[in-house]
């Protein structure tokens, strides 16, 4: 045992003494060629340095000789002074928005509570690399946390093709793809809950490409959507890996003037829905198919731009939904104008109409007004005053108010 | 189809968009008019460049428009100001452009702001109670002629890397550029001269760089913080500083509402306020960069000699 111990020490030993002698060889001659390196870049700097001089002197002359002593540091680079940690630069633009909602008022239907933080989404947004970039939207409501969008794009594939792969808010339409806080209400519209999925809307994980259409001056762009098929509580459910949903939209738009455009759109979403499933079992096979036609038009006069602007915008929607007893084919639609009139302040209404999906002779009704005010860019205050008469039950007279409000990163507005 | 005329046939076709891009003029896409004006000084018969954001307008808040997004798809080159002027509207515009070319680092892609002399870049802790403050930086670098003159170095530099066979003519285009300004520098120079050391308000911290460069200095902003609308306690604090120090001119945007600055002027007593071109297209006569200082010079030495006496 002992000489164990003995031999193992002496291979120890051994191993160290052995070990260095190489390693500092090695060592020495990276030394010598870091110190060569070293050497060509103050070489390099030196001119380089020498350089920027005689180009600095050239710059003064040509003003004269009057240059201040200002220029003499003329270059600083991004980042510097700006608190930003090395660490810290790979990460992520992060946001969290708040949206807190309160209501007032009578509604034996679908009451809202009288106060609630409504919902708070956290949103994640970088470069994966030189070909993607990858945003996440995280809402964390009162009952849990969903994965509102998560998507990577591809930002230059061949063939103008724009590739969006991940889960997503739909391209059906105008506000299926909007999130709560950019809608100009505290609410979506009645039509939205009919006939297209509720609040959530066409939201599902899925493939998403899209592409412009050369059309001169008109902005002319397809996008063709696959989906696993599952929207909304009663929109679309898959009972079967094949029974993907679809959405296809076309939308055109068109400067009119500098200050005014016009947004046209059309849609298309094909999927099976939840009406045939008995004890979990899809016996009926029902499908669904929307259309939908959305305009939008926008006034912004560039010089006021920050004080006044318009959007008038209305969407039409069809739904013919299959279900045991016969095809229910329903419509529905809203109009709404926002218009900004002073730098803080927008007042807009909205008017709904829409039958349901699963009963066309319900047909529900509604009229909001909206008074908005804010104190910054980054947070807002709503009221809106609304009423709505339901198929079946008493119509429902509301006060609701929202406060928005935004922390983190400078988020930027899709048209 | 003979065998013959078909591979002539294939050969026009391959050959076809090869020489139209050979002759085809590169397209410059920048945020704003100062960048294009900048490009077509360099650039010449060889690009055609168009700018977003008009100069009468607020760079900060632009609507990303679809028809934006055309013109970014058929981009060569992209220019932006940078230090988060546009970062309100600029990520859509380039990440539904479809087009790789003028991504953020590829090679197409240029941030102007990256050579040039940037001042009140903010030192310690910044927060959103400060108003909108930029990080990195006032982002309106571009009023001063130095950085003009460098960010026409770094849009020679990169037209001649995106098309090496115009380099020479890009060289040459802005050697003679850079000729013009100075000369026209020298005429500024002597028509600020004897205002140097007024102060004067400006609504938006637009000016620092302008001032600076003549020689005058900024004493108070009609904004409380930046990007916040005026206040009432802040507007009488400003026309308290006002009359105290004697200041009598307040500089203004064109996208800004007057009704403040002019009661803060009527107030003052004497009170002058003058609305300045902060971008190329901001007045009708500010046609190109050098034009751009020509009338804002020219308007500002005029209300400084009422003002002053001198």
């Amino acid at each position: 045992m002992r000489a164990m111990y003995v031999a193992c020490a002496a291979m120890m030993a051994a191993a160290l003494v052995m070990a260095p002698r190489p390693a500092l060889a090695q060592t020495a001659e990276q030394a010598q060629q870091l110190q060569q390196q070293i050497d060509q870049l103050k070489k390099e700097f030196g001119d380089r340095l020498a350089a920027l001089e005689t180009q600095l002197a050239a710059i003064q002359g040509a003003q004269g000789g009057a240059a201040p002593a200002q220029t003499a540091a003329p270059v600083q680079e991004v980042g510097q002074g700006a608190g930003l940690a090395n660490s810290k630069i790979f990460n992520p633009d992060m946001a969290v928005i708040g949206d807190f909602l309160g209501a007032a008022g009578k509604n034996e239907v679908n009451p809202n509570p009288a106060l609630a933080m409504h919902e708070s989404e956290a949103s994640f947004q970088a470069f994966v690399d030189p070909y993607a970039r990858a945003d996440f939207f995280l809402s964390f409501g009162e009952e849990g946390v969903g994965v509102e969008e998560g998507f990577l794009t591809f930002t230059s594939l061949p063939g103008g093709l724009l590739t969006k792969v991940g889960k997503m808010r739909a391209a059906f339409g105008k506000i299926n793809t909007m999130h709560n806080h950019v809608l100009p209400w505290t609410d979506r519209p009645i039509v939205m809950g009919n006939l297209v999925g509720g609040e959530d809307g066409i939201d599902d994980a899925g493939i998403s490409v899209a592409r412009l259409i050369p059309a001169g001056p008109l902005f002319l762009e397809a996008t063709g959507q696959v989906f696993r098929g599952d929207s909304g509580e009663s929109l679309f459910k898959s009972s079967e890996r094949g029974d993907l949903s679809y959405v296809g939209h076309l939308r055109a738009y068109h400067d009119i003037s500098e200050s005014t455009n016009l947004d046209l759109g059309a849609s298309y979403s094909y999927g099976h829905n939840p009406a045939g499933i008995v004890k979990d079992i899809d016996l009926g096979r029902f499908t669904t198919t929307l259309f939908g036609t959305d305009v939008t038009l926008r006034w912004r006069p560039l010089r006021r731009a920050i004080y006044q602007q318009f959007v008038g915008r209305s969407e039409i929607i069809w739904s013919d939904r299959g279900q045991f007893g016969g095809r229910q084919r329903s419509m529905g639609y809203y109009a709404s104008g926002d218009y900004q009139f002073a730098r803080r302040w927008f007042m807009g209404g909205r008017y709904d109409r829409s039958e349901r999906a699963d009963n066309a002779t319900l047909l529900d009704k509604g009229a909001s007004a909206t008074l908005t005010y804010w104190p910054s860019e980054f947070s807002q205050v709503r009221g809106q005053y609304r009423r709505t008469d339901y198929a079946d039950g008493p119509a429902a007279n509301e006060l609701l108010f929202q406060f928005l409000f935004s922390i983190g990163a400078h988020g930027a507005h899709v048209f | 189809m003979s065998m013959k005329s078909l591979k002539l046939f294939l050969v026009l076709l391959l050959a076809a968009p090869v020489s139209a891009l050979a002759q085809a003029k590169l397209n410059v896409a920048a945020t704003t008019e100062d960048l294009a004006s900048l490009a077509r000084e360099v650039g010449g018969d060889n690009v055609t460049a168009i700018a977003f954001s008009k100069g009468y307008q607020d760079p900060h808040f632009v609507d990303p428009k679809p028809s934006f997004i055309l013109a970014v798809s058929r981009a060569d080159v992209f220019i932006v100001i940078g230090r988060e002027l546009e970062i309100g509207w600029l990520p859509p515009l380039l990440s539904s452009s479809r087009n790789g070319k003028i991504q953020q680092g590829a090679k197409g892609y240029l941030d102007a702001s990256l050579n040039v002399r940037i001042l009140e870049i903010p030192t310690g802790q910044i927060t959103r109670a400060m108003g909108d403050v930029h990080p990195t930086g006032n982002p309106h670098y571009w009023l001063e002629p130095g950085n003009g003159r460098r960010i026409a170095q770094a849009i020679r530099d990169k037209l001649s890397e995106v098309a090496p066979d115009n380099a020479a003519y890009f060289a040459q285009r802005y050697a003679d550029f850079d000729t013009r300004l100075a000369a026209a520098e020298k005429r500024w120079d002597a028509t600020m001269a004897p205002y140097k050391g007024t102060k004067l308000v400006t609504y938006h911290r637009s000016w620092p760089n302008f001032m600076e460069r003549f020689g005058l200095e900024v004493m108070g902003y009609v904004e409380p913080k930046p990007g916040i609308p005026p206040s009432p306690s802040h507007t009488l604090e400003l026309i308290q500083d006002m009359k105290a120090q004697g200041v009598k001119l307040i500089v203004v945007e064109p996208y800004f509402d007057l009704k403040t600055p002019q009661a803060i002027a009527n107030q003052v007593g004497g009170g002058k306020v003058l609305v300045l071109a902060p971008s190329v297209g901001g007045a009708k006569e500010a046609t190109d960069y050098i034009q751009l200082f020509e009338y804002d010079v020219n308007l500002l030495a005029g209300a400084l000699k009422q003002i002053t006496g001198k």
